[in-house]
């Protein structure tokens, strides 16, 4: 195993714990990570234990299923309603709350709604129910944008006349903006997402040190690259040298992946999206282009939706702006856990609460 | 399930030897300790690599009554079968339960056969009940910090070998399932020593499942090494890949044993000397804290919790 066990190892991690330790300082120090994966490593590894008091990390918007509002849900719940109509779904989404039910409560009254583990699959599912409308719910950032595109190209070569998109897709740099505006959470520096820049490249963060003066480091996903990662963030702060940097080297480019970039640019286009917590943010999510239309669900499926209502007590829009962290919330841990889950952030596999409550963590760190 | 298995089935049922929730029930009959459990088989597809339906049916019932110290005697195989299933498929399958059967030293002696309209059955369900005689009674009561936690290989190996074999995610490895029966390992153990606290095979839920079942609700808790956490490569591959947790992925032929620290060696010796016990290592022990829940020192020396599992584990989206 080259890339698993070398950058899990304990030595290594407790060197550079050592080195975080010695230049950390004493005044606090807010790193923000904004992807689900990273969310849950740094719970799973226990890296918090492992930081000195004054380092605290903080999750924001980084699992896409999370940031879903509740209006895509419902949607996509209305969807599930209409005659010969399968939703194509990936796992996580089933259980997440709408307004008043889920993908998952809607299959256990009869509906047709499947879990697919790729766009692949759904496609697939059109080819075989002709007399079907299949419906997929795109939801995911740059990372997973790029297969669901190729999945729409395929419909369109394919000719298939009954394959869909619900693109709830979204875009991270937008959302880093909007989180750096935010005047109520104080961020020293970001843990960038691993998967997202090996699509995107590194050069669509360059805004951050340039217009905010906050420094940003790409991140690998185990415990030494997050560690390397943390450290190489302090050195900046230390050094007031505020830029972008790749600890992730071995699968980020500065240019990106070109070919996927082009795969999202042919089929989608940048329009104003809503995100949970964040509000509507200007072009941070992908639309359909006008070429593609005939795939689009919201343009060419109609129906009605009912009036968007958010959970009382449910504070997941704060978490995942992380003005609050899960421990905050009056219902963690009693009426909303993973079994019985009240937001997006207690269901997903990625998001915050689930992390917390999982590997139980007794601060915010 | 569990609050399902306790609120109706417990609560309507209600005798003592159910509301235990052992693998299997206690029996005591004229002066004699009785073991009998039953369950069923539902996997799909019906052959995987490494086993198939029939020695899985075969040996989870056998190993559910050897973990509680008894010697499985007979078992019972009862078989709902779709029409249509293709005669020759449900040959292969008796065939494997014979061979499996055999090699375990139980009989089947009874059985029944039910076929269900062409849809309505997912090819075959078995299932398997069984009895055995209690050898050496283990009583879960005497547990307490410094007892040692072994497990008799690696994890994971079941659930990725069938859950690769359904071909829905397009990936192939040589991981194989370890269904097997381990009443002979078992066996083996009980011979070198009288201080076993408790057994139990880590399947649905995984190893991490079965240690918090051990310290829930009690005043001990444990701690794991992860590295001491026996893992092939092939299983951490598939795991790390589709964002899986191999602390929880269901295991066919392993076997969880706490045993004090006085007899650890003999038993890591015995079982190392057995075919399905070469890997056998020593992953924790009993602590006094964190009480009621269990904790790892993971590689990378941070420490974390392993709580129970909630739902299923899905494979990543990103």
């Amino acid at each position: 195993m080259k890339y698993i066990d070398e950058f899990r190892d304990g030595r290594l991690c407790e060197s550079l714990a050592r080195e975080i330790f010695r230049i950390a300082g004493k005044e606090e120090i807010t790193l923000m990570e904004v992807c689900g994966t990273h969310t849950m490593a740094i719970a799973r590894y226990g890296i918090r234990n492992l930081l000195p008091p004054n380092i605290r990390l903080l999750s924001g918007p980084g699992c896409p299923v999370c940031v879903t509002p509740n209006s895509d849900i419902d949607r996509a719940i209305s969807y599930s309603k209409k005659e010969n109509t399968i939703i194509a779904t990936f796992g996580d989404m089933m259980k997440v709350p709408g307004s008043s039910s889920s993908l998952s409560k809607e299959k256990s009254l009869g509906r047709d709604v499947r879990v697919v583990y790729s766009t692949t699959d759904a496609v697939r599912l059109a080819i075989q129910n002709p007399t079907k409308r299949v419906i997929f719910l795109g939801v995911g950032f740059e990372t997973t944008a790029p297969t669901v595109a190729a999945s729409i190209r395929d419909a369109k070569e394919r000719g298939l006349r009954n394959y869909y998109v619900l693109s709830a897709h979204k875009l991270i740099p937008p959302a880093l903006k909007a989180l750096l505006d935010d005047k109520e959470v104080k961020i020293d520096g970001f843990i960038l997402p691993g998967h997202v820049s090996t699509i995107t490249g590194t050069e669509v963060y360059e805004f951050i040190p340039k217009d905010y003066g906050v420094g940003c480091v790409v991140a690998g996903f185990e415990p030494l690259d997050i560690l390397q990662t943390i450290l190489m963030l302090i050195k900046q702060i230390r050094n007031r040298d505020p830029k972008v940097e790749n600890q992730y080297t071995r699968s980020v480019k500065k240019e990106g992946n070109l070919k996927a970039k082009m795969l999202i640019e042919e089929v989608f286009q940048p329009c104003d999206a809503e995100w949970r917590g964040l509000g509507n943010i200007p072009k941070s999510g992908l639309g359909m282009r006008e070429e593609y239309a005939d795939f689009d669900a919201e343009r060419k499926i109609s129906v009605e939706v009912e009036e968007t209502k958010e959970h009382p007590g449910c504070i997941c829009g704060e978490v995942l702006r992380g003005r609050n962290i899960p421990l905050d919330c009056s219902l963690f841990g009693k009426g909303c856990t993973p079994e019985n889950p009240v937001g997006p952030c207690m269901v997903s596999s990625e998001g915050t609460c689930a992390a917390y409550y999982r590997y139980r963590m007794q601060n915010g760190g | 399930m569990h609050s399902l298995i306790k609120t109706l089935f417990v609560e309507k049922f209600n005798n003592p030897p159910l509301s235990k929730l052992t693998d299997s029930a206690v029996l005591k009959i004229d002066d004699r300790l009785l073991a009998f459990t039953t369950d069923t088989y539902v996997v799909k597809p019906l052959f995987f690599p490494g086993g198939d339906i029939g020695k899985l049916a075969v040996s989870g019932t056998v190993n559910d009554l050897s973990v509680m110290g008894a010697e499985p005697i007979c078992i019972s195989c009862g078989l709902v079968i779709e029409e249509g299933l293709d005669y020759r498929i449900l040959e292969r399958i008796i065939d494997s339960m014979e061979r499996t059967a055999e090699s375990a030293k139980v009989k089947v002696v009874t059985g029944d056969t039910k076929v269900v309209e062409k849809g309505k059955g997912d090819g075959l369900f078995i299932n398997t009940s069984g009895i055995g005689i209690i050898r050496k009674s283990i009583s879960m009561d005497d547990i307490k910090p410094g007892d040692k936690i072994i497990i008799n290989g690696p994890v994971g190996e079941h659930g990725i070998a069938v859950l690769l074999a359904r071909g829905e995610l397009g990936l192939e490895s040589e991981v194989k399932s370890d269904c097997a029966p381990l009443n002979g390992l078992i066996s083996e153990v009980l011979k070198v020593t009288d201080n076993i606290k408790f057994m139990r095979d880590p399947t649905r839920g995984g190893l991490g499942t079965v240690l918090n079942e051990i310290v829930e609700g009690k005043g001990f808790g444990i701690m794991l090494e992860e590295d001491r956490i026996p893992l092939s490569n092939p299983v951490k591959g598939a795991c790390e890949l589709l964002g899986l947790d191999p602390l929880y992925i269901a295991n066919e032929g392993k076997v969880v044993i706490v045993a004090t620290p006085e007899d650890v060696q003999k038993i890591l010796e015995v079982m190392r000397h057995h075919p399905l016990g070469k890997d056998a290592e020593i992953i924790g022990e009993i602590v006094s804290e964190p009480k009621g829940k269990v904790g790892m020192k993971t590689k990378s020396k941070g420490t974390r919790i392993v709580d129970m599992l909630v739902g299923e584990q899905l494979p990543r989206i990103c």
